[in-house]
């Protein structure tokens, strides 16, 4: 798998002609330059921090990350000092949690790091978190990680596995302040049915850097939801693969960027396996000076992988001038033998015509600001599907857009 | 009765640097139950008094007043004026995404009307409202004028004419781009909404072909920034076989 993606494929067809255009509208969206699965990544991926080179910025998977901010996650210069974050979990009963050493044999299995970030915490993590639902176990009560940063650095790595036929709901929540770079391995048996929930709700000063590898077993079915609103950088890396056939994948994410947050959204996708699917929709808002989201969706179709049914979407919505989107999709596709592949990205603005629009109608200022920005997100919330979090999600919404309107 | 005054009305625009005066005295009264057509060549200032009376924040007022049953429309916002009674369909509707068409109609009802309307009869309201149009139900579903062609755009916007009734409506250029049929539904919506006898009617047309289908009180010819002649349904005729010549170059020496 690692050297599908890291070997060139230049031959790799492109589906729907289109090109991967990030934008829609003029002004400060900026439309990324075309760029393949394969070059995206200028180091193949290793367990080895001292396998990748310090980035200076211009390589492709760097390029659109202020790495001054990153507060020296990527050049060895943050060192983790034992007040980064701690983490609390809430299982209910059959689940079994654990804290392991680096020698645990379940670490490591879902995938491997892709940039020097997520090596770097893969090599300086002391103790990983090792949630397990047995084989079989249906929960009806979700499991919850709290990691709340206490103000220091961190190196996470979380493994959560879910053995044959089980389903759980995890809910992973991002709070405080810190300093933290992590890997998140999901592991799914056969048949298992997994929906993870991971919310970055983190103040204001704080960077996050976090690479998610999904293995989906046999007819196994994974939904993410991911979830950003805070920090000064936030940096996720999504990716999926699939142990066998019938697999099936949902990747859901929403964020809202304010002035000066740099909000960046990796999704890859390797369909490595035949006859599996996958769905990815993210949509995010933006509003205020220099809010910065970034959303890279790469979906992989190997030639082995025949009977693929794929589709990936990401809109944003830009509430205010000074804020600015990089939305790249971006399928390859190995075989022509799939149900079907599709990508979309669209950028709009709410404009001061908008506004007098619905002003036209009565519709005073504020709740015309609510109106558009709760209609976007609706549909995406409602497919959740975890009622504390949509409800908590709402909220959140209705509160940064109170922000920006004071 | 609901009157709409509007006196020696003067509108500048910033363009290229520079303030353009497009209005130079408007004077006009819509009372409830008249239509006034205002006719007029391109570019003589018709879709800026129709945006002005909105609120649009791109015009300046320099001068004049508009007052709406006596109450000082010029110091009210753009929501303050539609809530007051004035409702301007557009002559390009504008896409809102993320909101669809039954939220959008029922949030700016609620506005309105001050209260959330019952839930049931509104749905009936709606539905029925939309049949009339020849509307596809499928329509409240789909984002706000995303997508819609542009007779779409003008029965979008007649519906909600249909379903705010106000005291002043203000219809800028529904004409333009329709073929016949899109024509004859959008002015049978307006038709409607005038044998209520409860609005004024204040039609912004290029083409004198409406005004087959929509009859007016009183026609006025708009040149230069500013109504030139007014008289009765007669007028339009004589534009329709003399045309704007006589008043471009009027305008043009004023």
């Amino acid at each position: 798998m690692a050297e599908a993606q890291n070997s060139p494929t230049p031959d790799s067809s492109r589906a729907g002609g289109t090109p991967p255009v990030g934008s829609t509208t003029a002004g400060q969206i900026a439309v990324a330059a075309e760029s393949t699965v394969a070059t995206r990544m200028s180091v193949p991926p290793s367990f080895d921090v001292a396998d990748f080179p310090v980035p200076h910025g211009r390589e492709e998977e760097w390029r659109f990350t202020p790495l001054e901010r990153l507060r020296g996650l990527h050049d060895g210069t943050a060192v983790a000092n034992g007040a980064g974050v701690k983490v609390a979990v809430e299982a209910p009963e059959g689940v079994t949690v654990e804290t392991v050493g680096r020698d645990d044999a379940r670490i490591g299995k879902a995938g491997t790091p892709v940039d020097r970030v997520a090596a770097q915490a893969y090599s300086a993590f002391e103790q990983a978190g090792v949630v397990t639902v047995p084989k079989e176990t249906v929960l009806t009560q979700p499991i919850r990680i709290a990691v709340h940063g206490e103000g220091g650095v961190a190196f996470g790595h979380q493994v959560i596995e879910l053995g044959a036929f089980a389903e759980a709901v995890v809910v992973i929540d991002h709070t405080g302040d810190a300093v933290l770079a992590a890997n998140v391995e999901y592991l799914l048996g056969d048949g298992a049915k997994l929906t993870v929930v991971s919310v970055q709700d983190w103040d204001a000063k704080a960077v996050h850097v976090a690479q998610h590898n999904a293995l989906i077993g046999r007819d196994a079915s994974f939904k993410s939801v991911v979830v950003t609103f805070g920090g000064d950088l936030v940096r996720l890396h999504p990716r999926v693969e699939y142990a066998g056939p019938g697999g099936e994948a949902e990747l859901l994410g929403l964020y809202f960027t304010d002035s000066g947050q740099h909000q960046e959204h990796r999704l890859l996708v390797t369909h490595n396996t035949p006859h599996c699917k996958s769905n990815v929709v993210y949509k995010g808002a933006l509003q205020g000076d220099a809010a910065h989201a970034v959303w890279i969706g790469d979906v992989l179709i190997e030639a082995k992988a025949e009977g693929t049914d794929t589709y990936e979407m990401n809109r944003n919505l830009v509430l205010t001038d000074g804020a600015r989107v990089d939305s790249v999709p971006n399928l390859e596709i190995e075989t022509g033998e799939i149900v079907g592949a599709g990508h979309a990205s669209a950028t709009g603005r709410f404009d001061d015509e908008q506004l007098f629009y619905l002003m036209a109608r009565g519709i005073p200022e504020q709740d015309a600001r609510r109106l558009v920005v709760r209609g976007f997100f609706a549909e995406l919330v409602q497919q959740i599907g975890v009622a504390d979090i949509e409800e908590r999600l709402l909220a959140k919404i209705e509160e940064e857009l109170e922000a920006s309107v004071a | 009765m609901a009157t709409l005054e509007i006196r020696d009305l003067h509108v500048t625009v910033e363009a290229d640097n520079a303030t353009k005066e497009i209005l130079k005295g408007v004077d006009l009264t819509v009372k409830q139950g008249e239509t006034h057509a205002i006719m007029g060549p391109n570019g003589s200032g018709k879709s800026t008094l129709a945006y002005s009376l909105a609120g649009h924040p791109k015009y300046t007022i320099t001068g004049g007043t508009v007052l709406l049953d006596g109450e000082d429309v010029l110091e009210m916002s753009v929501d303050e004026r539609a809530r007051a009674g004035l409702f301007l369909a557009m002559q390009y509707p504008v896409e809102v995404p993320g909101v669809s068409v039954s939220n959008f109609l029922r949030t700016s009802a609620t506005a309105i009307r001050g209260e959330a309307p019952k839930l049931r009869t509104w749905v009936k309201e709606v539905k029925e409202t939309m049949e009339r149009l020849h509307m596809d139900p499928s329509f409240a579903e789909r984002n706000v004028n995303e997508g819609f062609s542009g007779g779409e755009k003008k029965r979008h916007e007649i519906l909600q004419l249909e379903l705010l009734k106000p005291k002043v409506a203000i219809l800028d250029e529904t004409d333009s781009g329709l073929d016949v049929d899109a024509l004859r539904i959008v002015s049978e919506g307006v038709n409607r909404v005038r044998e209520t006898g409860e609005v004024g009617t204040l039609l912004i047309t290029h083409y004198t072909r409406i005004l087959r289908y929509i009859k007016p009180d009183h026609v006025h010819v708009f040149a230069g920034g500013r109504i030139v002649e007014s008289g009765g349904p007669e007028l339009a005729d004589k534009l329709e076989n003399e045309g704007y010549e006589a008043y471009v170059k009027g305008g043009a020496s004023a």
